[in-house]
Order: C-alpha cells, then structure tokens, then sequence
C-alpha cells in the first residue's frame, strides 16, 4: 500500500521517504499523499517524527532517501529562489504560534505582506483587518504577543498564514494545551478556512477525537512506518490492534506501558549497584 | 594517552567544524546587505537597540576610565616634573588602546549579550523557522541589520569614550590637581599624530566591532535552543569576544606601531 501511484489531485505526494536522526531512524521508506482540498492528519504518538514531516515538506530539512512533490515541483530538487516562492504559497502554523515577540499583533499579520507585496500601507492595513476578523481577534490587534494567551496566539498566527492566502496550511499540533472552548474555536476555524477559501490542510496532531471530527483522511504512523490509513471511519473500526490502541487510548497493547527494562522481581532483589 | 588524543582529536574537529559554519554564517549575513540598504528603518532600529543603549554606559565608564588616567599620569609625570604632558599622555592612552578596547569589552558585555540572547530566544521560539516557512530569510532580515549596526556603532562609541575620558582626565588633571590647562590642551594637539593615533584607533574599533558582532551574532544563531543553551551561548559571546578582542589588539597594535 506504501507505493501506489499518485493520483491526480494529490497537491502533495511523499515518495519512498526515509529520514533519520543519528540512529534513530524517523522515516522508513513510507509513502503519502494528500488530496487538494481536503484536510488529512497526521496522527501517531509523540516522537513519531510528525513536525520533522512538515519540516521536510517545508523543504527545511532533507530527506535521506525519496522525493516530497508539492503542486508538481519536488521540493528538495528546487533552488533557493524557487524554494522559497513555494514557500510563499504555503502558510504553516507552529505549536507554539512563533510570533515575532518584538512586534504587535497588527505588524505581526502584516509582517509577510509587508515582505513579500508592495502594496499600500492602506490596502494592508484592510488585508490584516479582514485576515484578523477571520479569526475573530480584530479587536485584539494592538496587543504584543506576550499579551495574548496560547489559544489567542494560535489564531494570530493563523491569520499571519492566511495572510499572503496561501493555496496550503501545515497545521503543527494546533490542538495541544488548549482549553474546551479555544480547541472549539481552532477546531471550527481550521474546517472553515478549508472550506471557505479552498485551502489543503495538513494536520499533524495526536489528538484524536477533535481531529478524527474535521479530517477527511488520516494517516497513523509509528516506528516510522504508516500503521494505518483511511477516512477517520474506517480508522475508528481498523482491525490492526495498534490503531486500536491508539484511537481508544489503552496504556497497554501493542504499545507497551512500561519502558523496556529487566525483570522486576530480578531488580528489586539486586543488589542496587548501578550499572 | 589514547583516549586524551581521541579527546584533543575530537575538540579540534568541533572546533574547526564551528569555525566553517561561522564563516559561511559570516557570508550569508554579508550578502544580505544590499537587500537592507533600501530598507534604512532595519538598520536605524538595530542602531538604537545596540549603539543609542550602549551610550550611558560607554559615558560613565569613558569618565571614570579618563579621571583615573588623569590622576596615576599626573603622579608618574610629575616625577619627572612633566606634568604639562598630561593631555597628550591622556589623549595617547585613550584614542590608541582604552578607547577602542574597553569600549569593545563594553560592547561584548551590553550589547553582544544582548544580541546573542535575542537570536538564541528567537530560535528557541521558532521565530527563525517560521520566518524562513514565510518565505523571508531570518540572516537577510534580522541577522544583517544587527551586524551592520554593531559596525557601525563600535566606532562611535568608542569615539564617544575617548571624547568623554579626554574630558575627565581634564577635569582631574587641571581641575584638581592644577595642571595648567592651557598646557593640557596644545600639548595634546601638537603630540596627536591624525594618522598614526586616530585613524589607527578608528581601525582598531572597527575591527572590533567586525568582530564583536559576529560572535554575539553566531552564538545566538548557533545556539542549542533550550534555555540552557542560550545561556551557555550568551557566556560564551562575552568570553570569545574579550579573548579575541585583547588578543587582536595585540596583533593590531604591533602591526600598526610596531616599526617605531
């Protein structure tokens, strides 16, 4: 199932993708794609290598082995210029938000318009109202970053990546540490925006309930290997004991609870010695 | 002995290794200038951050740095009953060596740190990355401004902190300790060679304002991004820049007046 052929509207398709980090292998030879227009997620436990996913389709690192095709051009094989005009249609949302600390919420949205257009102070100044207005924080434009709580930063920087109207979002874990109402919030945005302005999203998330409820299609990865595949129904009823675990949130399975270590009783009875 | 070769092997490749990817980090951020040039708001911005902050202290520790140099001068001097050779001997000291190496330490101290942690914290952040997935290239837009403001404003300062201790040996030298002050000024401007002592410490500064820079610079965009990280760096700015600092000064100096 690793090597089907892309299919048509796949806006990006990872091929035979192997990446590593010292030993510890990430990837190993998996293959995805990722339709136009809809929302596909990520899902696997922390550690799987999910936001080294989205580096790598961002082209910020390299991949041992295989090829990433965003909207036909492969990302690692594109020179800087041209890297970086992909880039330009891609809007991606860290965990953390990464706001320019030392700018407003205002300058913050109006930062890669500022870079990238040469439009009128007055015509960004409607684009920032109306990207902030999207995500409903409007009012909150003259705030600095370190005035706005996590949930707030997250739909800034939401705003800042629709800004240039990006064709794709990478979503870095959007869901993580937020509370009831603001995962409400994200979660109702992310589907919106997709829908309303067309966008592809990537999700990458191991929160399953809010994102299994907005993705069309969900891959889930361990080990480096996709475990399981398929839209958030099929997933719900896979058979593979692994998803299973994972969906339903078991401490013990296939997934083990406890770190791999030597017999207890043989260690309580020891004689303490480290080794 | 083994393992201390392995040891003395492995420190010297790390080294080498950091010293490549400082020069590449060097290159990049130098061929970001044209692209700042246009945008002179980058650049005024950093100057203030870097140079207009810097001011208050590079004044008080110029006075202070100038007074003392006024009072140790007078007693050897006057020894030798020539006292009314105070200004020059001043005016020497500070525009050659104190001026240009004490503001640079100054610098490494208030503004390198300064620089060193905001890049590492920006990094930590994931401000760097997010800029560089907005298509804009964190060396082009932060890294550059602050290099060229820290070159540009190391002259100055140090100009600043020779002005001010010239002031303050005045002060001591005839203000308390009677030195006739008339004596302070022309001895000075008859003994100060244009090129060989200003020029020479205007070199001097900008050198170390090249240098000074760069480390505050690559630390922070080296960083480990943790918080220990950033602290380490931030130590290692303050500690690399005074080595290389005093130690450029000394090749400097004997390249400059080591013929007379």
């Amino acid at each position: 199932m690793d090597n089907k052929v892309p299919s048509q509207d796949s806006l990006v398709s990872v091929r035979n993708l192997s990446f590593s980090r010292g030993d510890n292998k990430i990837f190993d030879d998996i293959s995805l794609d990722f339709q136009r227009g809809k929302v596909t997620a990520i899902m696997g436990p922390s550690g799987t290598g999910k936001t080294t996913l989205l580096k790598l389709i961002g082209g910020q690192l390299f991949p041992e082995q295989g090829s990433i095709i965003v909207d036909g051009q492969n990302v690692h094989k594109l020179r800087r210029a041209e890297l970086y005009n992909l880039r330009k249609r891609l809007g991606m949302l860290f965990q953390s938000g990464a706001l320019l600390t030392d700018m407003s919420v205002y300058d913050n949205v109006a930062f890669p318009l500022r870079e990238h257009s040469q439009l009128p102070e007055s015509m960004i100044r409607t684009l920032v109202l109306m990207k902030l207005q999207a995500v409903g924080l409007r009012g909150a434009r003259n705030l600095m970053p370190n005035e706005l709580s996590g949930g707030m930063a997250r739909r800034i920087a939401l705003a800042r990546a629709i800004a240039l109207d990006p064709m794709m979002i990478l979503y870095d874990e959007p869901f993580t540490g937020q509370d009831p109402i603001s995962m409400g919030v994200l979660v109702h945005l992310i589907k919106s925006l997709n829908n309303i302005l067309g966008l592809t999203s990537i999700i990458v998330s191991h929160d399953v309930h809010d994102t299994a409820a907005i993705a069309d299609y969900i891959y889930v990865l361990s080990g480096g290997k996709i475990v399981g595949q398929g839209t958030p129904k099929e997933i719900q009823h896979s058979e593979s004991e692994w998803v299973q675990q994972f969906m339903t949130g078991a401490a013990d399975g296939p997934v083990h609870f406890h770190y791999p270590a030597k017999d207890y009783v043989d260690d309580l009875l020891s004689t303490g010695k480290r080794y | 002995m083994i393992r201390f070769l392995q040891h003395l092997g492995k420190n010297t490749r790390t080294s080498f290794t950091k010293l490549g990817r400082g020069t590449f980090f060097l290159l990049q951020a130098i061929s970001g200038v044209p692209s700042v040039l246009p945008r002179p708001r980058l650049l005024l911005n950093q100057m203030y951050s870097v140079g207009v902050l810097s001011f208050l202290i590079i004044t008080i520790s110029g006075l202070f740095v100038g007074m003392v140099l006024g009072l140790q001068g007078f007693y050897t001097l006057s020894d030798f009953g020539a006292e009314e050779s105070l200004g020059v001997m001043v005016a020497a000291s500070l525009v050659r060596e104190l001026g240009p190496v004490v503001s640079a330490l100054l610098f490494a101290g208030r503004a390198g740190s300064a620089l060193t942690a905001e890049i590492g914290l920006m990094k930590a952040t994931e401000q760097l990355s997010g800029m560089e997935m907005m298509a804009v290239d964190p060396i082009k837009r932060i890294i550059t401004p602050r290099f060229l403001a820290g070159l540009i404003s190391m002259p100055l300062l140090a100009a600043l902190f020779s002005a001010v201790g010239i002031i303050g040996g005045q002060i001591v030298g005839s203000g308390l300790l009677g030195v006739d002050e008339g004596a302070y000024w022309s001895q000075m401007q008859a003994g100060i060679d244009f090129h060989d002592d200003i020029i020479n410490g205007v070199i001097k500064s900008i050198v170390f304002g090249f240098v000074a820079s760069w480390i505050a610079l690559f630390e922070g965009y080296d960083a480990i991004p943790t918080s220990e990280g950033v602290s380490r760096a931030t130590t290692r700015t303050v500690v690399n820049s005074a080595f290389s600092i005093l130690g450029l000064d000394f090749i400097l100096t004997t390249l400059m007046f080591g013929d007379h």
